[in-house]
């Protein structure tokens, strides 16, 4: 019996460490967690979702979502592009220059060597930090996925399998209400042979009145209703699509940099 | 017979399984409706990559209700009632101490198996709490705490009133076991849902706990159990006890520090520390395929065809594929290839299905006859129903494990569409309905066996009691 006391004892503590490892030491690193600044800007991130958003998390939860989509961008790594801003005074000396250079997906140290002979040559050149990867290639986000994503959201729907695609950054992919509405009341109108069941229960359709209802969807043939109804989509549909909108991770921070595409090529352009 | 009485006079064995029949009976018979039901919603949820387009009206129907409620009703409906059953009984016959006061737990099983009822009607009307192994809302995950609070207290009593004094590889695990459970539960109930914390530590919580639930209390119990009833089938000691205790406490420690994902958007030590524990975890799976493998082979083969021995090899040598499957996936490159994929699906099964139900089966076709004192009404069935299952879980976990190791690849790829990946990926989800399928039939012949016992054994106490009532008064008691 001393014995199994002995044993009783040394299993709680490996139970203690495992629950102070994994839900202590994370709530005392990020439980104060605040907002935080985006780079090279004065704006604050994230804020909070809008009221039908946060209605809208609570269908996406309720439906299950999770258990086809992710929330979490991944991210191979970084790469730098060197831009040139400024030719200088021999503008014919740069550009041979830069046709003899590669200028883009470079590592730090070509970015700075290709850099560096730009400058020497009297040129002037910005280096831009684009993330790399898979999950990035294919547009699903501008970044991987950090905490302070989902420094709002309460449950935050992280996902682990990815049956659809990611929706970390749905909201910049698929920036239109029309079309989320559309693919969610019947998903094989838009992305053909999707394996997403439709959600036509968000949806009511009923008798058109004395003019079509103004957020009806428009539908083809194949899925409309009979002649003389309409889909209207419920409020649970419009508050996920709102949701869904919301879902945006396109600001570079202190633990996900990059350069922001817009800026990267507008704002030099206009100095000139 | 007063308690004192039982106590005083050493206890038969029959005494000691009759003692744990009613709770025994409830646990097992709920267990194994919910094995059915969820392995029906499971073939359901499965419908859906052949027919996506037919679910669209009825919100009950769609995977994102369906899925969780299948994975929940095996869980919680099954496997845990059918483990803390099958820890109850070991604890009264390694202990030689009848089960007292089994009131207690024959309520406790009944509050369980409502709780598992009220938390599969909250996740279809869209309860929900949204996290993976969690997804009970809060009245149902209240019931469920309560009553393990008292089955396992009442275990622990049973424990610490034995006999027998010797202490066993089995008892540790399985009162570790027995302590994990409501810890983690609570934790992550009182965390995420009751108060919820706030941002990604919601999600490192509740990844935390599924790991802990699924893979380290699946394990503590099904391994107990198998160290219990190995050596009784051989006939020889497990081999050896410090192999034991050297598994056990590797188990526990590199066990229960791990479960977030690589790639999470949490702090990095999280995920780093989770893999280097999972890579550490092959150290325990290896001594105890050793022990296994010491206490089993070269035994003088024992009669095996499809009983409960079958089962319980079966169930360890699954336990054996997953938890490498487990050590493999959190190799780094590895597990960059596999992380959203179906691969997590087939393991998750492999672990649940595969280890720890057909061990389970094993143990109850073992315990039931002993503490009810009556045969199965279809034997027979009884090597049916394993080979239904070991064939629809090879095809389920293949098909998955497979599709899910080219999902990975396709994702990976940034050539191939995202609908080439889906649309890849359709064939072997179809495959792994033709699994489910089978596992259902398996499911459904082990309740029938199960339902046929409890039958059974109420026409025999009606019997007994339209007797007793009948029966003439004798002279002594007329005059009392």
């Amino acid at each position: 019996m001393k014995n199994g006391f002995v044993i009783f004892l040394a299993a709680f503590a490996v139970l203690a460490s495992s629950w102070g490892a994994f839900v202590l030491a994370p709530q005392l690193q990020l439980g104060g967690a605040k907002q935080v600044s985006v780079l090279n800007s004065s704006d604050v991130y994230p804020l909070n979702r809008p009221g039908e958003a946060n209605q809208g998390l609570r269908i996406y939860r309720a439906n299950g979502c999770a258990a086809c989509h992710t929330e979490q961008v991944q991210q191979a790594g970084f790469a730098c592009d060197v831009v040139l801003t400024a030719a200088g005074k021999n503008p014919t000396v740069i550009s041979n220059l830069i046709s003899t250079l590669k200028l883009r997906g470079l590592n730090e140290r070509e970015a700075e060597a290709a850099a560096n002979k730009i400058t020497t040559a009297g040129g002037k050149v910005e280096t831009h930090i684009v993330a790399t990867g898979p999950d990035i290639s294919r547009g699903w986000g501008l970044r991987h996925s950090v905490a302070e994503d989902f420094l709002y959201d309460s449950p935050v729907q992280l996902g682990s399998i990815r049956v659809g695609p990611d929706l970390a950054d749905v909201g910049a992919r698929l920036p239109d209400m029309n079309w989320q509405l559309l693919h969610l009341y019947a998903p094989q109108n838009v992305v053909k042979d999707s394996a997403m069941p439709p959600f036509r229960y968000l949806f009511e359709t009923k008798k058109i009145g004395d003019a079509p209802s103004r957020d009806a969807l428009n539908l083809p043939k194949e899925f409309a209703p009979a002649a003389g109804y309409e889909v209207v989509p419920k409020a649970e549909a419009k508050q996920l699509v709102a949701y869904l909108l919301s879902l945006h991770t396109d600001v570079p921070l202190y633990d996900a940099p990059f350069t922001p595409p817009q800026v990267s090529t507008n704002a030099p352009a206009n100095k000139q | 017979m007063s308690v004192n009485e039982i106590i005083q006079k050493n206890p038969t064995t029959q005494e000691i399984d009759a003692s744990c029949r009613v709770p025994l009976l409830v646990l097992f018979g709920g267990a194994a409706l919910w094995l059915g039901v969820g392995s029906v919603l499971a073939l359901v949820a499965s419908l859906t990559f052949h027919m996506p387009e037919k679910f669209g009206d009825c919100p009950w129907l769609t995977y994102g209700h369906v899925q969780p409620a299948a994975d929940d009703a095996l869980l919680y409906g099954f496997c845990i009632p059918a483990g803390l059953g099958v820890a109850l009984w070991i604890f009264t016959r390694i202990g030689q101490t009848p089960l007292r006061g089994a009131i207690v737990p024959v309520v406790a099983a009944h509050l369980w198996h409502l709780g598992v009822l009220v938390g599969l009607v909250g996740i279809f009307v869209g309860d929900s709490t949204g996290f993976a192994w969690l997804e009970f809302p809060r009245g149902g995950s209240s019931l469920l705490f309560f009553a393990y609070l008292l089955l396992g207290l009442w275990a622990l009593m049973n424990f610490a009133g034995r006999r027998e004094s010797r202490l066993f590889p089995s008892h540790w695990f399985l009162i570790a076991a027995l302590f994990w459970f409501p810890w983690i539960y609570s934790t992550a109930n009182i965390l995420i849902v009751g108060w919820p914390v706030r941002g990604v530590v919601q999600a490192i919580i509740a990844w935390w706990f599924g790991d802990n639930l699924v893979f380290v209390w699946t394990n503590l119990v099904g391994i107990g159990a198998a160290f219990y009833f190995l050596p009784k089938f051989t006939g020889r000691p497990l081999q050896t006890y410090y192999y034991a205790l050297f598994a056990f406490w590797t188990l526990i420690i590199f066990g229960s520090m791990r479960g977030i994902p690589a790639g999470a958007p949490v702090p990095a030590w999280l995920p780093a520390l989770s893999a280097l524990n999972s890579l550490l975890l092959v150290v325990p799976v290896i001594a105890i395929a050793v022990i296994g493998w010491k206490t089993v082979c070269g035994v003088a083969n024992q009669e095996c065809k499809g009983g409960s021995f079958c089962m319980i090899k079966f169930g360890f040598v699954s336990f054996v594929l997953s938890a490498l499957l487990l050590v493999a996936t959190a190799c780094p490159h590895f597990s960059r290839l596999t992380q959203f994929t179906w691969l997590g699906a087939a393991q998750t099964q492999l672990q649940l299905y595969g280890f720890f139900a057909i061990t389970m089966f094993g143990a109850i076709y073992y315990i039931l006859p002993r503490v009810v004192g009556i045969e199965f009404a279809f034997p027979k069935l009884i090597r049916v129903q394993h080979w239904f299952a070991m064939l629809g879980l090879v095809i389920f976990v293949v098909s998955l494990a497979v599709g899910g190791i080219e999902q990975g690849m396709k994702l990976n790829d940034p050539g191939v569409a995202f609908a080439d990946v889906t649309k890849n990926a359709l064939p072997f989800q179809r495959a792994s309905t033709m699994g489910l399928l089978l596992l259902v039939i398996a499911n459904l012949l082990f309740a029938l066996n199960i339902f046929a016992m409890i039958l059974a054994w109420k026409w025999s106490v009606a019997k007994s009691v339209f007797a007793a009532v009948t029966a003439p008064l004798e002279k002594s008691e007329v005059k009392a």
